[in-house]
């Protein structure tokens, strides 16, 4: 039965007042009366413009339809099809940008609550389902892959569901990249991405964790020590970005990656955890894109005043909608149109500030973006005792450095084809790594294509 | 988890264990290090290299007692394992084209100046070696120094062992009489910054290893960045050795101080835990 409401069914979360001092998730998701009512707000139109809109092309209009019938299993069932980390991507996904952004029924009042539908396919299905612990068939093939972010883990489980014997090499001491060290446990709960990797390994995949590739062992060295026959570099854009500007190497000023990862992937904010994280009393964070939201919103749960500062204005914010919105309920002030010129110290080079410029929309750029001027005597100064610095990241170096004729991009980007085939025979690469920084759901699409592509280079290789 | 092989104190405040990582062993270079945790609520710190022992399958480094994690490091015994092992990290010491070079460790940092003075032995290079430390009770490693250096000065703070004085003042006479390749510097942050000031007049180049507060040691936090010749340089990929001439070393003093209240804190806490069960 086709519901005409004409807004989304709204979100359970946590009330604003609690959550600025918890750490547990702010959404709630829908309970299974909400989901099947939102489900039925869809008209299924017939040119589906949803999936032109998702870089995975999940069938969502299928799915939703599932979910109306009440056959929650088998929406899941059509998600898990083309999508390897439902319930990641159901929280973390920008649908505003993406599916939702193409909904009919957004034309007027609010699309279909595609994520939300998302994430309650996924959570139904995790609640209820056993997982089959069959092993697939081995072909016979080894694969290594590099990095265990969203491309890696998809290329990794899609590799084994097709039989390939896989071992995935992180650095750092768990598994997960970003969704572990970035993505803050109020947006995406740790054990949703720990359940992702327990399903990976039921299917076989091994991962070595305190594995730098580059050093530890070169990508040459996987191939021709190990015994691999393709390698996957899922290696990541960690390298964060500064500005440039005065008072940078002061103490309290912290790369968004930083905090995050102390407080994330170290738990700072835990009373029995070793590693110290600095609890400014003003927090000033710089950027306006989802990492920014979340380094922001935590440091609010560490018990400061936090201003984010970003140089365009509220609608140009790079940040999923709904986190901005979360940002505003939980008290966080935003200074727009505002761009840092120096951080300023004390006389121990502590941060007590940042001074900035107001700035102005100029003329669209080559991406269509309005650039950002600044004008002329305007500056203003934030009084701050710690300043995050969320600007965006840069691939990592360490690979480049250490593979012998791997072809680069200007920025250092690992090049690579739309299948993801490097300048190297057998070896591949996808995600971030050779994007840029980019999103949860792209990442895993380029890891699930190169897996395709490893697959049908195996198969040549015999 | 990795095993511990061996542990020995080498003075009061500083230990050397070996741990069992056959493959780091087979791949560290002098001037890299690792990051390891003690358990899995332990923080990541940053140990440099002190030597490996590659038939053993063991690497071997040396840490001072200075907040709760090296107090946790220090309690482990042969036998015992640790959370986390990961390396090697960091490019190698550049001793390319080095003929004739002059080693200058300080306080702990002589237990990576070693293996760096070592390795341009091998590689056929004159070594000269200038350690220092702060009294006679913190000496290290002087012998095997003095048995692999073509020339070798040591100095306390108060004379009472070796020179009287800092290790400048050997590291200038030998300059005033001889031309160097280079100068390695390996130390104390405000030690290497009078041995670049020091070597600067005569225009010898000079190398610091930076042991800046680190995360994940690949690039990733930045939070190890230091100011290089007015850029930026994360020390876990793109040092930890730097032109000594160029690193903004007020800065890095700085910014190595930052957490020395939670350091303390954590002192604290682990001595308080430490007394209550002696009691």
């Amino acid at each position: 039965m086709y519901d005409p409401r004409p807004t989304k069914y709204p979100m359970p979360v946590q009330d604003p007042e609690r959550r600025r001092n918890s750490f547990g998730e702010v959404a709630l998701g829908y309970d299974e009366e909400t989901a099947v009512k939102e489900a039925s707000r869809c008209l299924h139109c017939k040119a589906r413009p949803c999936m032109n809109g998702c870089p995975v092309s999940v069938r969502i209009p299928d799915f939703i339809a599932e979910i109306a019938a009440g056959n929650f299993e088998g929406a899941y069932g059509i998600i898990a099809e083309t999508s390897s980390l439902p319930a990641v991507c159901g929280r973390v996904c920008p649908q505003e940008k993406q599916c939702e952004k193409f909904c009919v029924r957004g034309g007027k009042g609010e699309p279909v609550g595609i994520g939300r539908l998302e994430r309650f396919a996924a959570d139904y299905h995790y609640a209820h389902a056993k997982e089959g612990t069959d092993l697939p068939a081995r072909n016979g093939h080894r694969v290594a892959v590099v990095g265990s972010g969203p491309a890696g883990l998809a290329c990794a489980g899609e590799l084994a569901k097709r039989g390939c014997e896989v071992t995935v090499f992180e650095a750092l001491h768990e598994a997960g990249g970003v969704l572990m060290y970035g993505i803050p446990e109020f947006r995406l709960p740790k054990e949703i991405v720990e359940r992702e990797i327990g399903r990976l390994r039921s299917l076989g995949v091994k991962i070595e964790t305190d594995s730098v590739i580059g050093r530890l062992y070169t990508v040459e060295e996987l191939k021709t020590e190990l015994g691999f026959e393709a390698v996957f570099l899922g290696t990541g854009a960690g390298l964060p970005r500064f500005m440039g500007i005065k008072g940078e190497g002061a103490k309290g000023v912290f790369s968004a990656n930083e905090y995050l990862t102390r407080a994330n992937l170290m738990k700072a904010y835990e009373e029995d955890s070793e590693t110290p994280i600095y609890r400014g009393k003003r927090v000033a964070v710089v950027g306006g894109g989802n990492v920014a939201m979340d380094a922001a919103r935590m440091a609010r749960r560490l018990g400061a005043e936090v201003t984010i500062v970003y140089r365009r204005g509220m609608e140009e914010l790079p940040a999923r909608r709904e986190e901005v919105e979360h940002a505003k309920e939980e008290g966080i002030a935003f200074r727009l149109l505002a761009n840092p010129v120096e951080i300023l110290t004390d006389g121990d080079n502590n941060a007590i500030g940042l001074k900035c410029v107001e700035m102005e929309l100029g003329q669209p750029d080559g991406s269509g973006r309005r650039s950002p001027v600044a004008r002329v005597g305007s500056e203003f100064t934030i009084e701050a005792d710690c300043v995050i610095m969320a600007l965006g990241t840069s691939p990592n170096p360490l690979i480049r450095a250490t593979t012998e004729g791997l072809a680069t991009g200007p920025h250092g980007e690992i090049a690579a084809d739309e299948e993801g085939r490097t300048s190297l025979e057998g070896v591949f690469a996808g995600g971030d790594a050779v994007t840029g920084s980019a999103t949860v759901i792209l990442a895993m699409g380029a890891g699930k294509r190169a897996a395709e592509s490893i697959i049908r280079y195996l198969k040549g290789r015999k | 988890m990795v095993r511990i092989l061996t542990r020995r104190e080498l003075n009061p405040n500083v230990t050397m264990i070996e741990v069992e990582a056959p493959r780091i062993a087979e791949k560290a270079l002098a001037g890299q290090f690792v990051i390891l945790r003690v358990d899995g609520r332990g923080e990541r710190i940053p140990l440099t290299i002190a030597g490996t022992d590659r038939e053993r399958g063991a690497v071997a480094v040396i840490f001072q007692v200075v907040g709760g994690t090296t107090m946790a490091l220090n309690e482990k015994r042969a036998g015992d394992t640790l959370a986390d092992f990961v390396g090697p990290l960091g490019n190698p010491t550049d001793i390319a084209g080095v003929k004739k070079a002059v080693v200058v460790g300080g306080g702990v940092g002589c237990a990576i100046a070693l293996p760096v003075a070592r390795r341009l032995k091998e590689a056929g290079a004159a070594v000269h070696s200038v350690i220092g430390f702060r009294s006679k009770e913190f000496v290290i490693l002087a012998e095997e120094f003095r048995a692999l250096s073509d020339s070798f000065a040591v100095t306390t703070d108060d004379g009472i062992f070796g020179e009287r004085g800092n290790v400048c003042l050997p590291l200038k006479k030998l300059l005033e009489e001889e031309t160097f390749d280079a100068v390695y510097a390996i130390g104390p942050l405000p030690m290497m910054k009078f041995v670049a000031a020091a070597t600067e007049p005569y225009r010898v180049r000079t190398i610091a290893s930076m042991n800046p507060i680190m995360i994940d040691g690949t690039g990733m936090c930045g939070c190890c960045r230091v100011r290089v010749g007015g850029e930026m340089k994360f020390a876990c990929v793109d040092g930890p050795d730097f032109d000594a001439h160029k690193i903004d070393f007020d800065e890095a003093i700085a910014r190595n101080r930052a957490y020395l209240s939670f350091e303390a804190e954590a002192r604290e806490r682990h001595c308080n835990l430490y007394k209550k069960e002696n009691n």
